[in-house]
C-alpha cells in the first residue's frame, strides 16, 4: 500500500459503504448464478432428457463432453468477465471518492 | 524383487530435486513475514502455480482417474468441481480475505470478531482439517512407494515423503515452499500430460475410447451413435474383454450410475419382499439426484473453505492480485483436470484387468502408473520411460499437497497457538524459531496418522476432508466478509454444529461399512437408503443447517456485533488504493 490519499470523510459514510457492497455483491451474485444454472442445470437434463444427453458427438456422449472437457473453458469466462468488471468497479469507486463532483451526485 | 530402474530413476529425482530447491529457497527466507506469508510479495504467475501445485494432491492425480474408472461417468463430478470451487472463491472471498490481511485463517476469526476465543476454535478446525486432508496423502505416499518397489512395507514411504517434507518446511516456511510447489505444478502437469498425448497418438483418442463403450437397449436409453462404425472403431482399438467385477458399459457410460445408486442397490439387495423392490427401484433415479447435488455442494464449496488454500491468499501483495491469482489458478488446475479422466477410460479400454485387482494402486487406483507400461509391448523401454514419469507426477502430487498443508497447521500452531495465545509478547525471532519446532511436531503427528489410515480409499478421505470444510469454514467466511450482523456467538455455534454433525454423519457410514460393532447400524442403512445417502453426502443439509443457525443466534445475539463493524466492513470491501487499512491498524495500534 502506497501514499494514503486525501479521503474525503464521506468515505466512512453509511451509503458509502452500503453502495460499495450493494456494487460488489450484484457483480458476484450475477456472476454466481450463471455458473449455477449450469452446474445445478446438467444433472436435471441428465435426468430429464437422457437420449438427449447421451447423444454422440466425436465419440463423446454430450453430457461427458460438457462435463469432461467444456465445462472448464465456460468457467474460465465467467471468472474472466468478473474479474474485469471488478476491477473496473473497484477504479470507479476510488474516482468517485476522489472526484468532489461525482460525489454530490451521488449524495443529491 | 525387480525393480524398474526408469521409474526409480524418474522418482528420484523428483525428490531430490525438491529437497534441492528446499534447501535453495531456504536462503532467501529470513523474516518472520517470509515463513509464515511468503513476505506477501508472491507475484501472480508464480502465486497461481504454486497454489495449483498444491491443490492437485494425489487424490487428484491418481484418484480421480481411477474414480472414472471403477464408477464412470459419475466421478467426472470431482474433477469439474473441484476446479470450479475456485469460482465461488473467487466471486466472494479471495479478494475481501486479502484486502483484511491477515496471517492465517484464525487471525481472521478473531480480527472480525474482536474475539480471541473465536480464534481458539477457528485454530482447532484448520488443525482438524489439515490433518484429515494429510491422511490420504500419506496413504498415496505409501502406497506408491510400496508400487515402485515391490515387497517394500507400507510405513517406509510415509516416513520417506513426510520427512523430506518436513525439513522442507521447517528450512524455509511458506517462502521456501512456494517455489517448490510451482515447480511441482508444472511436473505434474507434464507428467500427466505427456503420457496421455503419447498413449492417444498411439492407441486412439479419448472419443473414439468413449465412443467403444456403446450403449444398446437399457433401460430405455438407446445411443444415437452410428453403430456400424462405433463397432468398427471398437474393434480397431483392440478393446480387451471386461471381466466381471468391471460396471457394465451402459451404467458406466451414462449418469447416475454405480457411485451415486449404490445405497439404494444395497437396499434392493436387502429388501424382505417384491412390493418393497418395487418401490426402491423408482426411487433410485431420484435419490441418485440428489447424490450428485450433495456431492456437487460439498466440492465446491469446500474448496472454499480449505484453510490451506485459503492461507495462500495472504501471500499476494493485494486484493487484485489475488483476483487474478484465482483465476489463474481455474486455468492452470481446469486444463489438468482434463486429463485423469483420459486416463480412466483408456484403462477401461486397453487394461481392464485392474478391475479384478485389490483397492489401492494394485487397482484402478493404480491406473495412472499402471497404464504406460502397456507400451513396453510394442515399443520397448518407452513404456517404462512414461510410466516412469507418471510416478513422479504422483510423487510431487502427495509431496506439494502435504508441503501446503503443512505450512497452514504449522501456521496455526506457530503463530496463532504460541504467538497469540500462549506468549503474545514473543518476539518474531521467537516466533520464526517456534515455526521451525512446529513444522517438526505436526510432521511427525502426520506421519504417525499416516500409518492408521492404509485400509481407507483416498478419494473417500478427501471427500470428507471436503464435507467437513464445506458445513464449516465456508458459511463463516462467506456470512463474515457479506453479512454485517454476524457475531461471534452465531458464527462459532454455527461453525461447529455444521462441521461436527457432519463429521459424525460420515463416520457413521464409515463405520457401518467397516466396524463389526456396527452391524445394527448397517442393516439399518440398508433398509433407509435416503438416510444412507443424507448421511453419506451430509453437505445438503449441513451447509443450509450451519448458515440458518449462523443467522438465527448472531439475530438473537445482535448486541455483540463489533462496534467498529462499519469500518471492518470498509477495510473488507473497499478498494485499497483508498488506504483504509492503514487507519484501521493505527486505530487498533497493533501492526504486525
Amino acid at each position: 500500500m502506497n501514499t494514503p490519499p486525501s479521503t474525503p470523510p464521506d468515505i466512512h459514510s453509511e451509503e458509502f459503504l452500503r453502495m460499495l457492497m450493494r456494487r460488489q455483491l450484484r457483480l458476484s451474485i450475477t456472476c454466481a448464478v450463471t455458473f449455477f444454472v449450469a452446474l445445478f442445470g446438467l444433472p436435471l437434463a441428465n435426468y430429464f432428457a437422457p437420449e438427449f444427453m447421451a447423444t454422440r458427438v466425436f465419440g463423446f456422449t454430450l453430457t461427458w463432453l460438457i462435463i469432461g472437457v467444456l465445462f472448464f473453458p465456460f468457467v474460465w469466462i465467467i471468472s474472466f468477465a468478473f474479474i474485469k468488471r471488478s476491477i473496473a468497479l473497484e477504479e470507479d469507486e476510488v474516482r468517485s471518492v476522489q472526484s468532489p463532483t461525482t460525489r454530490e451526485e451521488r449524495q443529491p | 524383487m525387480n525393480i524398474d530402474p526408469w521409474i526409480l530413476a524418474f522418482s528420484a529425482i523428483t525428490v531430490l530435486a525438491t529437497v534441492g530447491m528446499g534447501f535453495w529457497s531456504a536462503k532467501k527466507s529470513k523474516t518472520a513475514s517470509d515463513f509464515f506469508v511468503a513476505g506477501r510479495s508472491v507475484g501472480v504467475g508464480m502465486n497461481a502455480s504454486a497454489i495449483s501445485g498444491e491443490y492437485l494432491s494425489a487424490a487428484s492425480f491418481m484418484g480421480v482417474a481411477g474414480m472414472v474408472m471403477s464408477s464412470g461417468y459419475d466421478a467426472l463430478w470431482y474433477p469439474v468441481c473441484y476446479a470450479c470451487g475456485y469460482l465461488f472463491l473467487l466471486l466472494f472471498i479471495a479478494g475481501p480475505l486479502r484486502r483484511f490481511g491477515a496471517y492465517t485463517i484464525p487471525d481472521f476469526a478473531e480480527g472480525r470478531f474482536d474475539s480471541p476465543l473465536f480464534r481458539k476454535i477457528a485454530v482447532i478446525f484448520v488443525l482438524f482439517i489439515g490433518f484429515f486432508y494429510t491422511m490420504p496423502q500419506m496413504k498415496g505416499a505409501g502406497t506408491t512407494l510400496a508400487y515402485i518397489f515391490p515387497g517394500l512395507p507400507y510405513w517406509v514411504g510415509v516416513v520417506l515423503v513426510g520427512a523430506v517434507i518436513t525439513l522442507n518446511v521447517a528450512l524455509g516456511g511458506m517462502k521456501g515452499i512456494t517455489f517448490v510447489q510451482a515447480f511441482q505444478y508444472w511436473a505434474k502437469m507434464f507428467a500427466i500430460s505427456v503420457p496421455i498425448f503419447v498413449l492417444m497418438s498411439l492407441y486412439g483418442h479419448y472419443g473414439n475410447h468413449l465412443q467403444a463403450n456403446l450403449v444398446k437397449e437399457h433401460s430405455g436409453i438407446i445411443s444415437s451413435g452410428d453403430t456400424s462404425t462405433s463397432l468398427e472403431k471398437a474393434a480397431e482399438l483392440n478393446r480387451k474383454p471386461l471381466p466381471e467385477k468391471s460396471p457394465a458399459d451402459s451404467i458406466w457410460l451414462n449418469p447416475f450410475g454405480p457411485l451415486t445408486t449404490k445405497a439404494v442397490d444395497t437396499a434392493i439387495k436387502a429388501a424382505p419382499d417384491d412390493a418393497r423392490k418395487a418401490v426402491l427401484q423408482t426411487q433410485r433415479r431420484p435419490y441418485s439426484l440428489l447424490y450428485t447435488y450433495s456431492l456437487i455442494i460439498a466440492l465446491v464449496c469446500g474448496t472454499a473453505g480449505l484453510p490451506h488454500i485459503l492461507v495462500r491468499f495472504y501471500t499476494n501483495p493485494d486484493g487484485v492480485a489475488a483476483k487474478r491469482t484465482t483465476m489463474w489458478v481455474m486455468i492452470l488446475i481446469g486444463v489438468f483436470y482434463v486429463f485423469p479422466p483420459v486416463f480412466g477410460v483408456m484403462g477401461r479400454n486397453l487394461m481392464p484387468e485392474l478391475y479384478n485387482g485389490l483397492t489401492g494402486v494394485k487397482g484402478t487406483d493404480g491406473v495412472v502408473l499402471n497404464l504406460p507400461v502397456i507400451l513396453s509391448e510394442r515399443y520397448g523401454v518407452w513404456g517404462s520411460i512414461l510410466s516412469g514419469i507418471t510416478c513422479a507426477g504422483a510423487f510431487a502430487a502427495f509431496m506439494s499437497t502435504f508441503s501446503g498443508l503443512l505450512v497452514s497447521m504449522t501456521g496455526a500452531l506457530a503463530h496463532d497457538v504460541y504467538g497469540r495465545i500462549l506468549r503474545p509478547r514473543s518476539t518474531a525471532d521467537e516466533r520464526m524459531r517456534m515455526f521451525k519446532v512446529c513444522a517438526v511436531l505436526c510432521g511427525a503427528g502426520a506421519i504417525v496418522l499416516g500409518f492408521l489410515v492404509e485400509g481407507f480409499e483416498i478419494n473417500k478421505m478427501v471427500g470428507w476432508a471436503f464435507a467437513i470444510a464445506a458445513t464449516s469454514y465456508f458459511p463463516l467466511l462467506f456470512l463474515a466478509t457479506w453479512w454485517r450482523g454476524i457475531t461471534m456467538k452465531g458464527a462459532a455455534t454455527g461453525m461447529l454444529v455444521g462441521g461436527t454433525f457432519s463429521l459424525l454423519a460420515i463416520a457413521s457410514t464409515m463405520f457401518a461399512d467397516q466396524a463389526k460393532w456396527a452391524v445394527g447400524l448397517k442393516t439399518y442403512y440398508a433398509a433407509h437408503p435416503l438416510l444412507r445417502i443424507l448421511a453419506e453426502q451430509p453437505a445438503i443439509w449441513g451447509l443450509p443447517l450451519a448458515m440458518v443457525l449462523m443467522i438465527v443466534i448472531s439475530k438473537l445475539t445482535a448486541k455483540e456485533i463489533p462496534a467498529d463493524i462499519r469500518m471492518k466492513m470498509l477495510v473488507l470491501h473497499a478498494p485499497e488504493k483508498l488506504g483504509l487499512k492503514q487507519e484501521y491498524i493505527q486505530e487498533h495500534q497493533q501492526g504486525h
